[in-house]
């Protein structure tokens, strides 16, 4: 079973996202994390950058392949995790403190899942 | 659909993730591809490579038949000694790349790639001489690569002194391992040192789950695909399909040890010849800026596509990007910076020196 916690909400391509004080923050999920294996690389964007909800905005590198990361929301880039670029591995090891980007001005969502249909989905691409 | 080896329900058990490869279900890791690797430069790893295809030649035309099909030169080969060699089309393109153990005068036994099995034996058939006898044996033989500075502590544990094959590049048949009848052989894909093993697929269960327990007090522990390609290529390893193909030539990917020019006539040298002094080479890379080079992708020089990558990856050793590619040979000069495309981004990366690692002997 994989870790999906309550309190986020999730895309059917495996972020997750979380609102916090008017700022979104965005991640890759534990599914995600180990479906990759040991993620070597990630490529975020800048401050500053729009992102669009459903589109590429970063990509992940593990030691078998590369993957796109897309944006749950559109909005603009306000942070961008650091320690995730110096240490990839905290990916691995703690995925959902592990965040990619903060997003301000958000316009608009994707399809998000609560957790429990999350979880289910997971299961069915077991 | 894709075929179990005898070892399925261990890997299974074990956790390892199952992936098609090859035609064949097969773990490309178990608790992952980094601790995987350095276990395999560190201490020993356990690889089930049943996949490999076996091919048997025998008869009075045997020698002959090899020295025709293949690149390399196999007459004077003492017994006992495992050949590496190339078999090229006529045109000098690559059918495959190959081990032939020498076990008689009139035996040998050749392993191939998974992947060409078939095309393999069939262009064998079709270019054999008279008196050879040849046998695709691939489904009846399981094989585990047991790699890293451990493995003879471990394979002395379970065989007697005088069974386990003392040097690189030679192999021994009908000795016990464990009490199994196997052929073993001191070779590898890992750059490391240790052993490649041969038993029946009945044996392959019970072989596997010894190494293991024998192997524990060592830090064995069984290893997927994806170690198996990082190991390879930090080696500078060649595989079909990537560093070779129908249209590359063994020269020109850098396999001329392999090829014997000076003997009288083999498929494919006339094709080779034809085709000139090589103008591609392959290189060691080793990116400069951020991120991981993956296979396929295009190098160049300023504006001047120069070639394409063949395999890369992120090493776990070096912590960094390394790929090998196929470039102009003008190029090739070691400390050259290119670039290549990596999804859309131009990344530098430097011609270094093959093998990217080397173990100490």
């Amino acid at each position: 079973m994989f870790n999906c916690p309550k309190e986020l909400k999730y895309t059917k391509t495996h972020e997750w996202v979380k609102e916090e004080n008017g700022l979104y923050v965005v991640g890759l999920t534990d599914y995600a994390q180990d479906a990759l294996g040991d993620i070597v690389f990630v490529n975020l964007p800048s401050v500053g950058d729009e992102v669009k909800a459903g589109e590429a905005f970063c990509d992940v590198e593990s030691v078998k392949a590369v993957s796109d990361v897309y944006s749950p929301v559109s909005g603009t880039v306000a942070e961008v995790n650091d320690t995730v670029t110096d240490d990839p591995a905290l990916v691995n090891n703690d995925c959902y403190g592990a965040w990619f980007v903060k997003v301000e001005n958000v316009t608009g969502e994707d399809e998000l899942l609560d957790a429990e249909a999350y979880e289910q989905l997971c299961a069915s691409e077991e | 659909m894709e075929l179990k080896t005898p070892l399925y329900d261990a890997h299974v058990k074990a956790g390892g993730r199952i992936v098609p490869f090859a035609g064949y279900l097969l773990p490309v890791q178990y608790e992952g591809v980094i601790a995987e690797h350095m276990a395999v430069r560190t201490e020993c790893g356990l690889f089930d490579v049943s996949h490999m295809g076996e091919i048997t030649f025998r008869g009075k035309g045997a020698l002959a038949s090899l020295n025709h099909l293949l690149t390399n030169d196999f007459t004077n080969m003492p017994l006992g000694k495992v050949r590496y060699s190339v078999m090229c089309y006529e045109d000098g393109g690559t059918v495959d790349d190959l081990l032939v153990y020498k076990f008689g005068e009139e035996d040998y036994f050749i392993v191939v790639n998974a992947s060409n099995r078939h095309k393999d034996f069939a262009f064998m058939k079709e270019h054999i001489l008279a008196d050879t006898e040849i046998e695709d044996i691939s489904d009846s033989i399981a094989q585990v690569a047991l790699q890293g500075p451990k493995a003879r502590d471990i394979i002395r544990k379970v065989m007697k002194e005088e069974d386990i094959p003392e040097k690189y590049y030679t192999a021994k048949r009908d000795v016990l391992v464990g009490g199994m009848n196997c052929i073993i052989s001191y070779t590898g894909y890992t750059g490391e040192a240790g052993y490649e093993i041969y038993t029946a697929n009945e044996n392959a269960m019970k072989l596997w789950d010894l190494l293991l327990k024998e192997g524990e007090e060592y830090g064995l522990r069984p290893c997927g695909l994806g170690a198996r390609d990082t190991l390879r290529l930090e080696a500078s390893m060649p595989l079909y399909g990537h560093e070779m193909d129908e249209t590359i030539s063994p020269l020109e990917t850098g396999l001329d040890f392999g090829v014997k020019m000076a003997k009288k006539d083999f498929v494919g040298k006339k094709g080779i010849l034809e085709r000139g002094e090589p103008k591609i080479t392959r290189v060691g890379l080793r990116i400069i800026d951020k991120g991981v080079l993956r296979e396929h992708q295009d190098v160049y020089i300023g504006e001047e596509k120069i070639g394409h990558t063949s395999s890369g990856t992120f090493s776990p050793l070096f912590k960094t990007s390394i790929a090998m590619a196929l470039i102009d040979k003008k190029y090739a000069e070691l400390g050259t910076v290119v670039e290549v495309d990596v999804r859309g981004r131009r990344l530098k990366a430097e011609v270094v020196p093959m093998p990217f690692y080397k173990r100490e002997k």
